[in-house]
């Protein structure tokens, strides 16, 4: 390796800078504070952990994104976190059980294989929430709004919510007598709304035709509040589970348009984000200029099942690093007090510095003699007038 | 109102979806064939067209940089394109994805040689027939491969046959049929639902019409 290209990062891996990193930072501990207030607990999940409770039942869609190594201490095999979920999870079915509703929040990176979308890091920090022990709407509720709440609170202006449920898919595929396998194939093509695959599949798999006609349509139905109650009225013949969790749907969707009155709601009955772990209604969060969710979050029950213990649970996810490339990001103006600070110097200024500092003033050493630049981004600085330290402008 | 960006191909394919285009209310204001720019504006205010090569489409489409492209199904299945949406199929450009080998050869057992431009969809084709490849990544001219004894087949777009003909090749194995699909990057179906549906509408409307 030359001396030339020593300095290059790993594809998709990037190291903040100060100005964004203040920003990132004061997002971090914004957020943090909004969960506190909702009542959520803040955890540090460690960053590795073994991968026989990381790829647990969410974990599962991980598996390929997360890093792993052998441990050498007990020869199994360790994972670097691609996601903090299952982490939660684990406290909640083992370390930190708490009867009735458990609320757990936490911040940190993680880190994926591969970029999980164009140009995305595979190193984001996520902030999060998890809602344990709470089955139903009201719950679903909750962390929905307070996914909203994290995106004001991050200052993004305009809010895109994309709501699902993926028990919509699931009814259907067994009122259609799917197998697995042709589960499998029809989500994939869902995914991509690929209309031709999508005929030609459900000719081959499909004989009833009342099950066939909505397979079909089931790709379009997607856009405001008014695709529920056309969904309704076209699964009321074919499944009454497919029309209960579409009336789950409306029920949370018109609780949050209540709240959040400017968030614009749009739902994808054949989004299926998260598939082979969630279990009900699903969201995501997106804005302009960013082609992936922001947050994206919905219901997982059960998933502690593995650890023994088995409970309703629901969360979302937001995406720090991408909300920071969303902001303008500046250094805020220039506060700060510029003091020249060499051996030998009288005591009483260093006195007066540590006076500033206790004071939540940002106190700057000049060292060696040096003068104040930009830098230092320092507004004022400290002079001996008088016989006494004073704070002058610059 | 809501900007909307459609990436489109130079030639033929841009000469069968002006007119789907045009019945959605998208006309460009100036002659693209004549012309050297590569964005256009249109009758549309608040639509914007892109003139890209084919292999870039899904890219910008991908990236946001354009909201709506016309791509071809093999270009997609090529990229992996899990994170586009493809709601239309615009019934233009009809090819079909074939390996050809040299005519009266009969097939190699074993591990073969296959050159082409799909690396993807032939390592992903012949994994599906259980058999191992060696591929080779060639841009153009792939018929020359099995003549030069530098691959035992080719994967490639096979039309009416006759450039393999022409090169001493027989087609084998049909892989899929391609045509040219709509596709939609997966953040502004959501963004700007209203405005892309009424596009993909449209431009659905006049695929039936013409089918």
């Amino acid at each position: 390796m030359t001396s030339a290209d020593r300095w290059l990062l790993p594809d998709g891996v990037e190291e903040i800078l100060p100005a964004d990193a203040e920003q990132i930072e004061q997002l971090r501990r914004r957020l943090l504070n909004l969960y506190s207030s909702w009542g959520y607990d803040l955890v540090i999940p460690p960053l590795l952990e073994y991968t026989d409770s990381l790829l647990i039942g969410l974990g599962r869609d991980l598996d390929l994104l997360t890093f792993k190594v052998t441990d050498q201490l007990s020869g199994r095999t360790l994972g670097i976190r691609a996601d903090i979920t299952p982490q939660t999870a684990r406290m909640d079915a083992h370390s930190f059980r708490r009867e009735g509703a458990n609320r757990l929040c936490y911040a940190g990176h993680v880190v994926y294989t591969r970029p999980r979308g164009p140009l995305a890091t595979r190193t984001p920090i996520q902030a999060g929430v998890e809602l344990y022990g709470i089955a139903g709407l009201n719950a679903d509720a909750e962390v929905v709004s307070l996914m909203l709440e994290s995106l004001q609170c991050a200052g993004l202006p305009s809010l895109h919510i994309d709501l699902g449920h993926v028990g919509i898919f699931r009814a259907l595929a067994k009122a259609g007598k799917l197998d697995t396998p042709q589960e499998e194939a029809l989500f994939e093509l869902l995914q991509r709304k690929a209309a031709t695959e999508i005929t030609h599949w459900v000719d081959a798999n499909i004989s009833d035709p009342a099950i066939a006609t909505l397979l079909l349509k089931l790709p379009s139905l997607a856009g405001d509040a008014s695709v529920l109650a056309e969904a309704k009225v076209l699964f009321a013949e074919v499944s009454s589970d497919a029309v209960k969790a579409v009336e789950e749907l409306q029920l949370v969707s018109a609780q949050v348009g209540e709240r959040y009155p400017q968030a614009e709601l749009y739902f994808d009955l054949s989004e299926l984000r998260g598939y082979h772990y969630h279990t009900g209604v699903v969201f995501a969060a997106f804005a302009p200029g960013f082609g992936n969710a922001i947050a994206n979050g919905g219901r997982y029950d059960d998933i502690g099942e593995v650890f023994g213990h088995a409970r309703p649970a629901t969360g979302f996810s937001v995406d720090i690093t991408a909300i920071n490339s969303l902001l303008q990001t500046e250094f805020t103006a220039f506060t700060g007090i510029f003091a020249p600070a060499n051996l030998g110097e009288p005591h009483e200024r260093w006195q007066a510095m540590r006076a500033l500092r206790a004071k939540g003033e940002r106190v700057v050493c000049g060292l060696n003699d040096s003068t104040v630049t930009a830098d230092h981004r320092c507004d004022r600085q400290l002079v001996l007038a008088d016989g006494e330290y004073r704070v002058q402008s610059l | 109102m809501t900007q909307i960006t459609i990436a489109l191909t130079k030639g033929r394919i841009l000469k069968e979806t002006l007119p789907m285009l045009a019945a959605a209310g998208i006309e460009p204001l100036e002659d693209i064939s004549k012309s050297r720019k590569l964005t256009f504006e249109t009758s549309a205010a608040n639509v914007r067209l892109l003139i890209l090569r084919g292999v870039d489409v899904p890219t910008y489409v991908k990236f946001g940089a354009a909201d709506i492209g016309v791509a071809g199904k093999d270009t997609l299945m090529e990229s992996g394109a899990d994170e586009l949406y493809e709601p239309l199929d615009l019934n233009i450009a009809h090819c079909q994805l074939m390996t050809a080998g040299i005519k009266g050869v009969p097939p190699k057992p074993g591990r073969i040689k296959v050159a082409t431009k799909y690396v993807n969809i032939a390592r992903d084709y012949y994994a599906s027939q259980g058999r191992q490849t060696d591929i080779i990544k060639l841009y153009g001219a792939m018929e020359l491969a099995p003549i030069l004894d530098l691959a035992d087949e080719i994967v490639d777009i096979v039309d009416t046959g006759n450039t393999l003909k022409a090169n001493g090749l027989e087609p084998r194995e049909f892989i899929c049929d391609v045509s040219s699909r709509l596709i939609v990057n997966k953040a502004s179906m959501k963004m700007k639902h209203q405005s892309i549906q009424t596009i993909i509408d449209a431009i659905a409307k006049a695929v039936s019409v013409s089918a």
